[in-house]
Formats: C-alpha cells, sequence, structure tokens
C-alpha cells in the first residue's frame, strides 16, 4: 500500500488559513490502512481543527466527508457536490488523490493534509516499513524477495557494503541491513550461489529518473 | 599479474616489493598550500597518496584536483572516487578527465552515506555501486570502451583499487564479496583499519583459500591512535570498526602525554605483524589529520628506503 503520515495541525493550520469553508476530503483505501486519511482520521482532524479555529478566536466550517478511492473518478465524483459547496479541499489522500482532485475540478484549491510518504507494508500493529520504490524493474527474483533498492541506503546491487554490522545498517540503527536480510534469506533458500553473481549496473530508464511514467494498457482501452 | 606497469604502485607491487602508502584529505577550502604541505610531509615516505573523494560526506577540494596538486610536485596520487555523488555519466567523464591530468590510480568506493556529513538534507546519487564502477574502469582499460560500449579515444588505462573491511558482517560472506570485486577488475585492495589482528589473519586465510591472495594485491589498512579517547570513538562509534579491549586498555594505561607516541609504537608493531602475513603486499597508512607521523611510522617500520621510483610512465 501507499504509506502516508498526516502533517501536523500547526501547518495545516497554517495552508487552510485562507479559506472560510473548507471540505476535509478522506480516502478509504491506503491511507486509511495507515491510519493517516479515512473516515476515522477525517473525523479527528476536522473536530481538532474546529477546536484550533475556535481557541483562536476564528471562524472555520468544516465539512467532512471520505470516498472509496481519489485516485479514481469514478469515486471523485461522488464529492462533487460537497466541493461545490465549500471554498477549498483538503484532501487527506496520497499525493496522486491530490492530484487527481485537482485535476478534475479545476477551480477549487486542494491542499495536501498527508505527507505521501512510500509505497510499504504493515510489519507489525503500529509499524510501517518501506519495501518498494517503483523502480519499474524488479530484481526480487535475484535478491531472494528482499529489495536492497528500496531498503538499502546506498541501493547497493553488489553488498553488503562496509557498514553492516551485526544486522544492522550503520545509516540507522533501527534499520536492518537489507543485505543481511537478504544473504539469510538465500541461505534459507538453498540459493547462496546468487551472492557470487555480479549484478550489473541497474537499468533506471523504467524509473522516474526517465520521467514521469505512464503506464497504457491497450487491452482496456475503449 | 601485469606485465606492464600503469603506475608506480603498480610497478611497486609487480617488483614484488611491501608497498607504502598513505592518505591526504583534502581541505575545507580552496587553498591548494594545504594539500602541498601535506605532500610535503609524505615525500619519500610513500609509493602513492590517497586523496580522499569528500570523505564522511563533507565537502572538500575535489578529489581530482588534489591529485593534480600533488602530481604536480612529484607525488603519486591514488585518486578516490565514490558513486554517492555522481552518476555514471559523471563518474566516466570525470575518470577521462582525471587520467588526462596524469592520475593513473583509482579507488573506487561507494562513499559514506551523506546522512553522516555536514549536509545531511543532500540528495544521493548511488546510480551504480563500488563494484560496478571498479569493472567501468576495467572495461575502459582491457576494452577501450566506455559503458555504453563506445570504443573511447585514448581509453584510459588506470591502476584500479577497492576496499574490503574484513570486519564488517556478515564475515564468511566478506570474502565472496572481495572475490566479486577482484572478478570486477580490483588490481589492488585497500582494507579497513586493522586493529583486530586475528579476525584479519582469519580473513586473510580464507582469502588464501579461495585463491584471491594470488589475484589481487592486498594492502592493509592501519590508522595510529592519538589517545585513549580516539581508541573507545573508532571502538565504539565507527561502524564497520574493530577494536580489542586489550588495545583499549593499553591506550588507558598510560599517561595523556604519551599516548600520542604509544599509538605510533601500536601502529609499528601491527605493520610488523601485518608483514608476516601471507598475502599482505603492503600498507595503507590512514594517518587522520596527523600526516607529519607517516614517516615517522614507515621510518620505524623499518620501510625506508621506498623503491627509487624507475618508472617512467606519462602519456
Amino acid at each position: 500500500m501507499i504509506v502516508g503520515k498526516q502533517k501536523s495541525i500547526a501547518e495545516i493550520k497554517e495552508i487552510i488559513s485562507p479559506y472560510k469553508k473548507l471540505l476535509v476530503l478522506g480516502c478509504g483505501t491506503c491511507v486509511k490502512t495507515c491510519f493517516a486519511g479515512g473516515e476515522d482520521e477525517v473525523a479527528a482532524l476536522s473536530s481538532a481543527l474546529r477546536l484550533a479555529f475556535r481557541k483562536d478566536g476564528k471562524d472555520i466550517y468544516i465539512e467532512e466527508l471520505t470516498v472509496e478511492r481519489q485516485c479514481e473518478d469514478e469515486f471523485i465524483r461522488e464529492a462533487a457536490i460537497a466541493i461545490s459547496k465549500n471554498s477549498a479541499v483538503l484532501s487527506l489522500a496520497c499525493g496522486a488523490g491530490v492530484q487527481a482532485i485537482a485535476r478534475r475540478f479545476s477551480d477549487v484549491p486542494v491542499l495536501p493534509g498527508v505527507n505521501t510518504t512510500f509505497i510499504g507494508v504493515l510489519e507489525k500493529q503500529g509499524l510501517f516499513t518501506e519495501e518498494c520504490l517503483g523502480c519499474g524493474d524488479c530484481k526480487l527474483a535475484v535478491f531472494g524477495g528482499i529489495c536492497p533498492v528500496s531498503r538499502c541506503a546506498k541501493k547497493i546491487q553488489n553488498g553488503p557494503c562496509g557498514g553492516s554490522r551485526n544486522g544492522i545498517c550503520e545509516v540507522n540503527p533501527d534499520t536492518e541491513c537489507a543485505w543481511q536480510q537478504i544473504i539469510m534469506r538465500l541461505k534459507t533458500l538453498g540459493q547462496l550461489d546468487n551472492l557470487r553473481k555480479y549484478n550489473p549496473p541497474k537499468d533506471w530508464r523504467p524509473s522516474h529518473a526517465g520521467g514521469p511514467r505512464k503506464l497504457v494498457r491497450e487491452d482496456h482501452i475503449i | 599479474m601485469k606485465s606492464e606497469s600503469l603506475s608506480n604502485l603498480q610497478s611497486v607491487l609487480d617488483k614484488g616489493k611491501f608497498a607504502v602508502t598513505s592518505e591526504c584529505g583534502p581541505p575545507r577550502g580552496a587553498d591548494p598550500e594545504i594539500i602541498r604541505k601535506k605532500g610535503e610531509l609524505l615525500k619519500g615516505y610513500v609509493d602513492a597518496v590517497n586523496v580522499t573523494d569528500n570523505q564522511t560526506a563533507i565537502v572538500r577540494m575535489s578529489s581530482i584536483a588534489a591529485c593534480t596538486h600533488l602530481l604536480q610536485m612529484g607525488l603519486e596520487p591514488v585518486m578516490q572516487m565514490v558513486t554517492r555523488d555522481r552518476n555514471r555519466i559523471a563518474l566516466q567523464s570525470d575518470i577521462l578527465g582525471a587520467y588526462s591530468l596524469g592520475i593513473k590510480n583509482i579507488l573506487c568506493l561507494s562513499g559514506d552515506h551523506q546522512t553522516f556529513g555536514s549536509q545531511p538534507d543532500a540528495m544521493n546519487v548511488f546510480d551504480i555501486d563500488s563494484i560496478n564502477l571498479v569493472n567501468m574502469v576495467k572495461a575502459m582499460k582491457t576494452e577501450g570502451k566506455d559503458m555504453s560500449g563506445f570504443a573511447l579515444i585514448s581509453p584510459p588505462k588506470m591502476f584500479i583499487g577497492a576496499a574490503a573491511n574484513p570486519f564488517a558482517d556478515p564475515f564468511e560472506y566478506r570474502v565472496i564479496r572481495l572475490a566479486k570485486k577482484i572478478d570486477a577488475g580490483a588490481d589492488f585492495i585497500q582494507t579497513q583499519c586493522v586493529y583486530n589482528l586475528e579476525r584479519f589473519r582469519q580473513w586473510m586465510y580464507l582469502a588464501h583459500e579461495e585463491g584471491l591472495t594470488a589475484r589481487t594485491h592486498i594492502l592493509a589498512g592501519v590508522t595510529p591512535l592519538k589517545s585513549e579517547g580516539m581508541a573507545k570513538y573508532m571502538a565504539n562509534r565507527v561502524a564497520g570498526m574493530e577494536v580489542p579491549e586489550s588495545l583499549i586498555k593499553r591506550m588507558e594505561g598510560v599517561p595523556k602525554e604519551k599516548a600520542a607516541e604509544e599509538g605510533i609504537k601500536i601502529c609499528v608493531e601491527t605493520i610488523a605483524m601485518l608483514r608476516e602475513i601471507k598475502g599482505v603486499h603492503g600498507i595503507h597508512i590512514m594517518a587522520i589529520e596527523w600526516e607529519e607521523k607517516v614517516g615517522q611510522i614507515v621510518e620505524e617500520a623499518g620501510l625506508l628506503p621506498r623503491p627509487q621510483a624507475d618508472w617512467h610512465g606519462g602519456l
């Protein structure tokens, strides 16, 4: 899923300050799962903002709504009436959701309420970890299902570097060395020979380095 | 190994002489005098001088420029190059430029992560890794081609080095990775500073068993300790560094004003032990901001005089 983190109340207050009528728009997919922008977070944030503005002696009207997915036009349409009644939208979706709303409602200011952080997994309750950089050329077959592009601070293809100690990355003591993980996993799989193979320089063309990407599915074009 | 030496360092190693290299960190400024002064301290004591490439991710005078200053005073540089700051296009271009200036040795590294430096807010590159870089320089040398396969006009032929850390984890994989670096084209290997002789011997034994010591020149790294504080810092704060408790105790055991002397003594003893290890073809002295002690260390280790530079390379 796409993992995001809600911005601080202070930052949100700052960016919504020019507006008197605001729609706080949640998204019921990824950001809901990571507790950043689902229905519950929309309600909690709206209450907090109302309180904060009242405390400052300022007037603001806040409406709440959550759609299933802000990155799909079909669901965005459901927000049309609510958007037309307000002077701005505070979107709690990922950056794609924010832009999809902006694209459909070209004359309405759309403001981000969430920092989109990474593509990751829920490792355990309350802990999300980055597992994919969307590089567009997946080599997980070679690395025993553990990604050195997203999980190694140096994206090393032929690791581990000299900074791996007791399975921990030198860059951050809270981070496991991805290469230690790769080695352990390959050992379990009986594929340690993979470690002797030279992994050539990565082809970054399918990644963001090649510019904004598009996926065309001819078979789905109507 | 090679029939024709590409540099003075290679010439010394190919003749089976025990090589001595050292290090020179460029200044955090544009004054060439600083690098010349450091170079002056090393002249006559070493076969080549490593010039670091924005080490610890702190902005310094570029490695190429500092190497050029050393060359002009008759010292042979080993240009360090990290993949942290430049993509493959800039790396290749700088290699061509460096060679055009007369730089014959390169040490290929990934580089310290920028979060350790003075500008942790910087973006890193890491387009390729250090082993890919070794392979790239080797392809220039043996095939005369850049990474696109283009046949270069006067391709650079550099003596290629890489780093190895016998003290990082996982230990059993360290030698496999060393083999990968040698396969990629590393003519020589500089190791992380050796304090733990036992672990280093074990690593060298494994490297020897794999037949690697016959395929590359291993230069063991040493760093003289200045103080008890430095010993503890190296032991606890520097990743991939191992300082045995006995050495820390030894540094603790001497009065403060004698600590530096003791550190140098330890360094000289370490060199003597390293010379006994099969497959160690030289030492690399990393006297961090202590270049004035390199001469003393080399002298006390009995490694003087250095072989006359009978290598008359040039363009």
